[in-house]
């Protein structure tokens, strides 16, 4: 039983990491139909720009809001006005596609310009062990665990309790009648995307000192992201965080009584159960399909 | 066809026959290797840009093939028998993994048949008794036809090069068959096709299917070729850059393939030393190709023709607007 809730506990600190990436996604898609294939890369460039900062002698606070602001330039607004933008109107596999250029010239282009190397990142959090009902937790896996889930919860309280968030609600739900509202729809999605930028920093802050700051370790980042966001129920916020957190602990659980050569097949089978039975996702509306 | 596409085409494989006979070793090889993905990503061309399902999974079909081959042969069994063994599992296979197809579309597909890809790709990694796992299978031997030995490289190049022409032959022909029509009604406007009597879910599962045929036996003609598998080339990464080929060269386009596959094995595989940087432009053109020409490299003859046309007729618009104008 020890065993079980010891696992559980460091599964919902992975999955709410994986439920921090699939949140971003998830906004996106609502806001502009982007599927962000480059996810994951999103993720793994903050984790070099804080390294950076931090080689020129920053701290790691400073190093994280410096790499906020250039995330936010970099993987939100040139983002959105160089590729999303321009493929806007030709449909979502055009973008897919671009995203998909786009990852691997990210991934290329850090281990051919900066390194093939893993770096070390310092981790926030202290080495040490808490005792809980028996069950050993360490401070890092708590402390992730607590920052992610309040993240989450940020953004959307964010989104459903302020009037920016609300507008961008109605962007996603609406476009056409959210501007007969008067809402400014471009920089409703601009916010979107900044958000989602901000939120890969985070990601990235929390996942790099256990995952090690590479080139390719967004790869399996984003494709769990992508996993965890249509298993919630893509067309939902609050579903990229349960999304997250099952898988996350299914993959912990299967690691430990299955067979951790099969761990990464997880995630996919729940996914494959999801789509067949339930497309929409476990907390998604159902869209119908037009002529 | 026309005239000058015979004499092209002609000219073509004058050049394939002979040309190899100069050239070095590593010059066939990789002559092979491109043909071999030609017919792989050529099945790819029919699922996706024929018939318009997104599949990023196609790089397992290859795997399949490929490990049908070396693990029957490894248990003594002929190339002969492993070649056809090989297309057939792909076949079923490639049915099954057309249902999700019939419940789900673009994105959700795309994710389904990926997610395919991981499963085949983790029993290629873990299940060591069938597969040898990350260590993979070595000394597959090369087949002899009728006692040709086609052990050398270009005896070698030349069945590979047979081969891809009669599947190439075998697809010219299904797309101008009636299933073809069908395959881009289908991508166009399924539910119109439906309407229209197409039996939509026969032919979802059947593009699967039969593109899935290609990647299996190139993927036997592969193990072949390089004589040692591993699970590396039929990753998720593979399968998306098949897409990516597919999509440079021009989904929908007979030859795409040819210059997809060029541009996305061929010459990494040849740049090897560069290989971060040639991916990192790849990348990158892949990123503008979809801003500036959605429809692939091919569609650049169409889009002029296109523009031509639509500047010859406002052209004779306004040269007809201008006779009124003296008459009235």
């Amino acid at each position: 039983m020890t065993d079980f809730l010891q696992l559980v506990f460091s599964g919902l600190s992975t999955g709410a990491i994986y439920g921090l990436a699939a949140l971003g996604f998830t906004l996106l898609w609502q806001a502009s139909g982007t599927i962000n294939f480059a996810q994951g890369e999103f993720v793994m460039l903050p984790a070099f720009m804080m390294l950076a900062c931090m080689a020129a002698g920053l701290p790691l606070w400073l190093a994280f809001i410096a790499s906020c602001f250039v995330a936010v330039f970099v993987l939100g607004w040139a983002f959105k006005r160089g590729i999303v933008d321009p493929l806007f109107k030709s449909g979502m596999m055009q973008i897919v596609v671009a995203t998909i250029g786009l990852s691997m010239a990210m991934r290329n282009g850090v281990r051919a310009g900066y390194s093939a190397e893993a770096h070390p990142f310092p981790s926030l959090f202290p080495d040490t062990l808490f005792q809980i009902l028996g069950v050993k937790i360490s401070a890092s896996d708590l402390g992730t665990f607590v920052l992610a889930l309040g993240l989450v919860l940020f953004t959307q309280a964010f989104i459903t309790r302020t009037v920016t968030g609300r507008a961008m609600q109605a962007v996603a739900q609406n476009t056409e009648s959210a501007a007969v509202l008067g809402i400014n729809v471009p920089r409703m999605i601009l916010y979107t995307f900044a958000i989602n930028a901000v939120l890969a920093v985070a990601a990235a802050l929390l996942v790099t000192p256990t995952y090690l700051a590479k080139f390719d370790m967004g790869e399996g980042l984003g494709t769990k992201a992508f996993f965890a966001a249509i298993i919630g129920g893509f067309n939902n916020s609050r579903g990229a965080l349960l999304g997250g957190l099952i898988v996350g602990v299914s993959e912990n659980l299967a690691a430990a009584y299955i067979s951790p050569a099969y761990k990464e097949a997880v995630a996919l089978a729940i996914f494959m159960v999801v789509i067949l039975f339930k497309p929409q996702g476990l907390l998604g509306r159902k869209v119908e399909r037009k002529v | 066809m026309k005239k000058s596409a015979w004499i092209a085409l002609l000219v073509t494989l004058v050049v394939l026959v002979v040309a190899p006979q100069y050239f070095k070793r590593y010059g066939i090889y990789l002559l092979t290797y491109w043909l071999i993905y030609i017919t792989a990503t050529m099945g790819l061309n029919l699922t996706v840009g024929y018939a318009g399902q997104k599949s990023l999974g196609h790089a397992a079909f290859f795997g399949i093939g490929a490990y049908t081959v070396a693990i029957m042969m490894k248990a003594g069994l002929s190339f002969w028998l492993g070649l056809p063994t090989a297309a057939l599992l792909c076949f079923v296979i490639g049915i099954i993994l057309g249902f999700p197809a019939l419940r789900v579309q673009t994105i959700y597909l795309a994710f389904a048949t990926l997610g395919f890809n991981t499963a085949v790709w983790l029993v290629m990694r873990n299940e060591e008794w069938l597969t040898g796992g990350t260590f993979g299978i070595n000394n597959i031997a090369r087949p002899s036809f009728f006692g040709i030995s086609l052990n050398g490289n270009l005896p070698y190049y030349y069945f590979v090069l047979t081969v891809t022409l009669l599947m190439a032959a075998l697809l010219w022909g299904l797309l101008r068959s009636p299933w073809g029509k069908a395959f881009t009604a289908l991508r166009d406007n399924p539910i119109r096709a439906e309407s229209l009597g197409v039996d939509i879910r026969s032919y979802t599962l059947l593009s699967f299917a039969i593109g899935a045929v290609y990647a299996g036996v190139a993927g036997a003609m592969f193990a072949s070729l390089v004589e040692f598998i591993e699970p590396a080339p039929f990753t998720v990464a593979a399968s998306i850059m098949m897409y990516l080929m597919v999509v440079v060269g021009g989904p929908g386009y007979f030859l795409g393939p040819v210059l997809g596959a060029a541009v996305g094995v061929v010459l990494p595989e040849w740049l090897r030393f560069a290989q971060a940087w040639y991916l990192f432009v790849f990348g990158a053109a892949v990123v503008l190709l979809m801003i500036w020409l959605p429809d692939g490299l091919l569609s650049i003859p169409d889009r002029i023709k296109a523009r031509r046309q639509s500047r010859e007729a406002s052209a004779a618009r306004s040269a007809a607007a201008k006779g009124q104008g003296v008459q009235a």
